[in-house]
């Protein structure tokens, strides 16, 4: 049976990592190639390192970040941000990387996806989701990391994702994203009984019945977080042995 | 040790120049019928789609090459695919060292999503270079697979059992990614390099 899957997610600036509490405020945490050789050894089932520098250099700089976490790591991993078009896909696959995920690129010209399917298989195409709930209870998408709405709800575009074939949603829930009450279960229920796809769920992971909570409520096919790996308040060999313990499948 | 890695159309054939680097050794990506031949160890990686990757072996004339290999050759993922008699994929004739018909998952049911993609574990393995590690996991890209054959190695069960890793004389073959498979991966690497031949 398929284990369900432990993502940290490592946001880099200018080589280094940073995370976010609700999109905005930045805090230092290391060195990505050394934080994720670490994990790697600690059990991660994957990594993501996400590119949020805006600038050239900071490109050139992630570019260079990729190759080394390519030749030093042995565990696949997902790179993202910034990546509009294919020949940003092509330099981060060239790089070394498994998968790449889009964003806000997907949302602006959803083609893009069905692009990088036909070139370079559904198994590399992430696309990430970024989604608010009014207080109506309407989950709408955003662009831009967060910071501009869209006119497409969660649910509509994330069956198009997956009609356009792409291999994976990465669904952030901006209500839970640094709070650390837990994820947005009943929204990743609800993707996970008509998507095709896997989903990953990120934003809200506080404590380690967060992530049994997930898998056993929310029904993901993969969890992601960051803050409580980077800070050490959840070890993930500790986090597996209790998820094991809970009944969920899961790779020791 | 000279270690050669089939040159060929496929992707991410860097992932496994890496891993066998970490490990200490160089090896040498080749399509060179000469090189090949005199190489200790041949692996035979990749991904990508079967017809396609068939049609550049038999332009570049590896489809006779590889079969006649005598030393120990490893073929990963796609490369197992191609090891066999015929895929699906692209209704292709394959290079025939398993007798086997590579064939497209179908779901069963909701949770079942193609592709197969993730860690699995491995079971049933046949003493050989996966001896001993039964209920591990490794890691799995693939929408085509293997049925169960007189060539089966190791069982993954996804959908249905499956061959998650096949060996014949001297051609041994994983459907998972040893080189994307943390420890246990880098294990199965090195026994293949280190077996006695």
């Amino acid at each position: 049976m398929l284990a369900k899957r432990i993502i940290p997610c490592l946001d880099v600036k200018d080589g280094q990592t940073v995370k976010g509490t609700n999109f905005l405020q930045l805090r230092q945490a290391g060195d990505p190639v050394e934080l994720g050789k670490i994990y790697s050894s600690q059990g991660a089932d994957e990594l993501v390192f996400l590119d949020i520098t805006a600038s050239h250099e900071g490109r050139k700089t992630f570019t260079d970040m990729v190759q080394k976490v390519a030749a030093e790591i042995d565990i696949p991993f997902t790179v993202g941000g910034g990546i509009s078009e294919l020949a940003d896909v092509e330099r981060m696959l060239s790089a070394g990387a498994d998968k790449i995920s889009i964003n806000s690129a997907a949302l602006r010209r959803p083609e893009l996806i069905d692009e990088i399917v036909s070139h370079f298989g559904s198994q590399v195409c992430v696309v990430a989701i970024d989604a608010q709930q009014d207080e109506k209870g309407t989950w709408t998408c955003y662009l831009n990391g967060g910071r501009i709405p869209t006119e497409r709800g969660l649910f509509e575009w994330a069956k198009e994702v997956n009609d356009r074939g792409a291999g994976e949603i990465l669904f952030t829930s901006m209500n839970h994203d640094g709070v650390k009450q837990g994820f947005a279960c009943d929204a990743l229920s609800q993707l996970a009984s008509f998507l095709t796809i896997p989903v990953i769920a990120s934003g809200g992971a506080g404590r380690m019945e967060d992530f049994r909570d997930v898998f056993a409520q929310g029904h993901a096919d993969a969890a992601l977080a960051a803050s409580v790996f980077h800070f050490g308040q959840i070890s993930i060999p500790e986090l597996k042995e209790y998820l094991r313990k809970e009944k969920i499948n899961i790779r020791i | 040790m000279k270690v050669a890695v089939v040159k060929y159309n496929a992707g991410n054939i860097f992932s496994v120049i890496h891993a066998l680097q970490r490990m200490g050794v160089e090896p040498l990506l080749t399509d060179s019928a000469e090189e090949l031949r005199s190489a200790d160890r041949v692996i035979f990686p990749g991904q990508g789609e079967a017809s396609n990757a068939m049609h550049y072996l038999r332009e570049h004339g590896l489809d006779k090459i590889i079969p006649s290999l005598r030393q120990p050759v490893l073929g990963i993922c796609i490369g197992q695919q191609l090891m066999c008699r015929h895929s699906e994929e692209g209704d292709v004739d394959c290079l025939g060292i398993f007798d086997a018909e590579v064939k497209r998952f179908i779901p069963v049911c909701h949770e079942d999503k193609i592709p197969h993609m993730g860690w699995n574990s491995i079971q049933n393995s046949k003493p050989s270079i996966w001896e001993g590690l039964d209920g591990e996991f490794v890691y799995f890209v693939h929408s085509y697979y293997v049925p169960l054959c007189e060539h089966t190695a190791t069982v993954t069960e996804y959908i249905h059992p499956f061959s998650s890793a096949m060996q014949k004389d001297n051609f041994y073959a994983t459907q998972f990614h040893p080189e994307k498979s943390g420890k246990v991966g880098q294990q199965i690497l090195k026994n293949f390099l280190e077996m006695t031949t």
